[in-house]
């Protein structure tokens, strides 16, 4: 495969960019692979990569039945950071965080993930004292992070309405510097074209449509093409998960809900970070191509159409205009829907099943485009070994019935 | 925008006056101290997801507050029947045999309301 570089960009300039090599293969589904993975997401492709790279598996096979990246990794608003509120949490956010600053890199493609920081406001007094509590939890687990009064956060984003007059006066925020965007596809064709590369098969426009699951252990999946075979699959299909669960005779804490988001027209570069609002429950941020990129909160009830409801636009666009009145007149441009995987803490499922050989990556919810490298290495890991790798170990599918959960809804979860 | 036949009101009402409040049917263990944690942890948490037809519990949050139940497409998102308390819907799925997108064989006197 050719690596990407400037003088690659020279030479190709010369033929007019008619030389370009194919980014990854298109390869007939082999009979049998070591390990499947379920779901060409950038969770999927991640851990696809990180078999084949840092454990030497390499006989794999991704198995999608759309496009690569075209689930909820296409339709995310790119929000990076790990200021988690719980141990178990923040290390496995922090992981990803470490592997997202070296990804550009590392995967010779670049995902132009942008450290320009997120706000989470808080607007009323015990939203600040979360904010305070959950700063200084980072901080004892080394996560950068920084409580700012309301004058701070005026000073950072001065078209932000910080007055006192407002419905839900901004009274301060948390701050962590490292956190920021990624380019959302580029992410999916990185780890898709460097995956490629070491030999994994991405087998695309193919659905799982059942388990062979033979004396309680896994012995391959039958897919629209035909039964493929393998003693280790991995499903990582996002808001499918309970559909595929099912295959399996397994029932999971996951509920699949709408989540939405809206970018506008593009404008001239005027907010140069990531703000967010769980108290009035909207997001935002710019992309280099100028255009705001507004996420809102789930839908209430269960849903698989991938579009959202006309009351949650409203209450998002609400929540936007009170806090930057300066885009009352901005025109949104698109507005689309994913389905999220919500279970009852707001944490991942990282877990075994009693099906020997099928494990589960599910339950990210409304946040887990930023844990995608760190997901996919650990889960990676725990498909080589057959067990789970020590940062996944607390987010077994066990905890709801131990108790254990690890309750990140009040913190800082809802959002992403 | 859909819009929701409350049982109680008789009304046609707007989604926005309604509260999805999950999965409906869900049976209390008989004698809680008896059910094992797995037991336990299923009631709680473990929950239908299903593509297709999905009975769900609502209430009517700024109607007359009453709870009823609802059997829902949560793919087309259309509303096969609303009923009361205690009371058992009519609407069975044909699943599978109609396409993979969950449709529902209606059985008799659906009342339907559609987005
Ligand atoms: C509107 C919106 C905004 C969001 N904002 C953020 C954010 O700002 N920050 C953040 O961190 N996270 C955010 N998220 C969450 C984030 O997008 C997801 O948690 C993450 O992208 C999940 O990645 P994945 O690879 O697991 O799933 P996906 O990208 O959904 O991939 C799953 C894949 O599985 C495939 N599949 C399903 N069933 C089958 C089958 N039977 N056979 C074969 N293939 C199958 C699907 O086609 C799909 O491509 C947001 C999500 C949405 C919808
Ligand atoms: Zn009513």
């Amino acid at each position: 495969m050719e690596r990407y570089s400037v003088f690659g960009l020279i030479k190709h300039a010369l033929s007019y960019h008619e030389n370009w090599q194919k980014t990854w293969r298109s390869p007939t589904p082999k009979k049998e692979y070591d390990v499947i993975i379920i779901g060409g997401g950038g969770h999927g492709l991640a851990t696809a990569y990180y078999l084949a790279k840092n454990y030497g598996v390499t006989n794999v096979a991704v198995i999608e039945k759309g496009w690569l990246g075209g689930g909820n990794t296409a339709r995310n608003t790119t929000i990076v950071r790990s200021n988690y509120l719980w141990d178990e949490s923040a290390a496995l956010y922090e992981h990803s965080m470490k592997l997202w600053e070296g990804l550009s890199q590392d995967l010779n493609y670049n995902v132009m993930f942008s450290q320009r920081g997120v706000l989470n406001l808080g607007h009323t007094l015990q939203d600040m004292r979360d904010i305070q509590r959950r700063v200084n939890a980072n901080r004892l687990n080394g996560i950068d992070g920084e409580v700012l009064d309301a004058r701070q956060v005026a000073e950072r984003v001065p078209i932000m309405d910080c007055s006192r007059n407002t419905r839900y006066p901004v009274l301060g925020a948390s701050w962590q510097p490292r956190a920021g965007v990624a380019r959302h596809d580029a992410v999916a064709w990185g780890y898709a074209r460097s995956a490629d590369r070491l030999g994994v098969d991405l087998i695309q426009q193919t659905e799982v449509t059942g388990l062979n699951i033979h004396n309680g252990k896994i012995l391959g999946v039958h897919t629209s093409r035909g039964d493929i075979n393998a003693r280790t699959v991995g499903c990582v299909v996002a808001g499918n998960s309970g559909v595929v669960a099912g295959m399996a005779g397994i029932k999971l804490p996951i509920e699949s809900h709408p989540l939405q988001a809206f970018v506008s027209e593009p404008l001239k570069p005027i907010l140069d970070t990531v703000v967010m609002s769980n108290h009035v429950h909207g997001y935002i941020s710019q992309t280099d191509k100028g255009d705001l990129v507004v996420g809102a909160g789930i839908d209430g009830y269960n849903g698989y159409g991938q579009r959202g409801s006309y009351p949650t636009i409203e209450h998002t666009m609400q929540a936007i205009i009170e806090l930057f009145p300066i885009f009352s007149r901005v025109r949104m441009n698109r507005q689309w829907g994913g389905i999220v995987d919500t279970t009852p803490d707001a944490c991942p499922i990282l877990s075994a099943t009693p099906v020997e050989g099928l494990f589960f990556n599910c339950g990210w919810g409304t946040g887990g485009f930023k844990a995608t490298p760190g997901s996919g290495d650990v889960f990676a890991w725990t498909l080589a070994n057959g067990r789970p790798h020590a940062l996944a170990a607390p987010f077994s599918i066990d905890r709801f019935c131990t108790g254990s959960l690890i309750d990140e809804h009040g913190a800082a979860g809802v959002a992403h | 925008m859909f819009y929701i036949h409350c049982p109680y009101c008789a009304e046609q009402r707007s989604e926005e006056e309604f509260h999805c409040m999950g999965q409906a049917h869900i049976q209390r263990p008989e004698n809680p101290e008896a059910a094992s944690d797995r037991e336990w942890g299923e009631y709680l948490f473990f929950r239908d997801n299903p593509r297709g037809l999905h009975q769900e519990m609502w209430v009517h949050a700024a109607g007359c507050r009453k709870f009823f139940n609802v059997a829902r497409n949560t793919v087309s998102y259309e509303i096969f029947e609303t009923y009361r308390m205690g009371e058992q819907t009519s609407v069975t799925a044909g699943t599978t045999a109609h396409g993979r997108e969950g449709q529902v064989e209606q059985v008799h006197k659906v009342r339907r309301v559609r987005a």
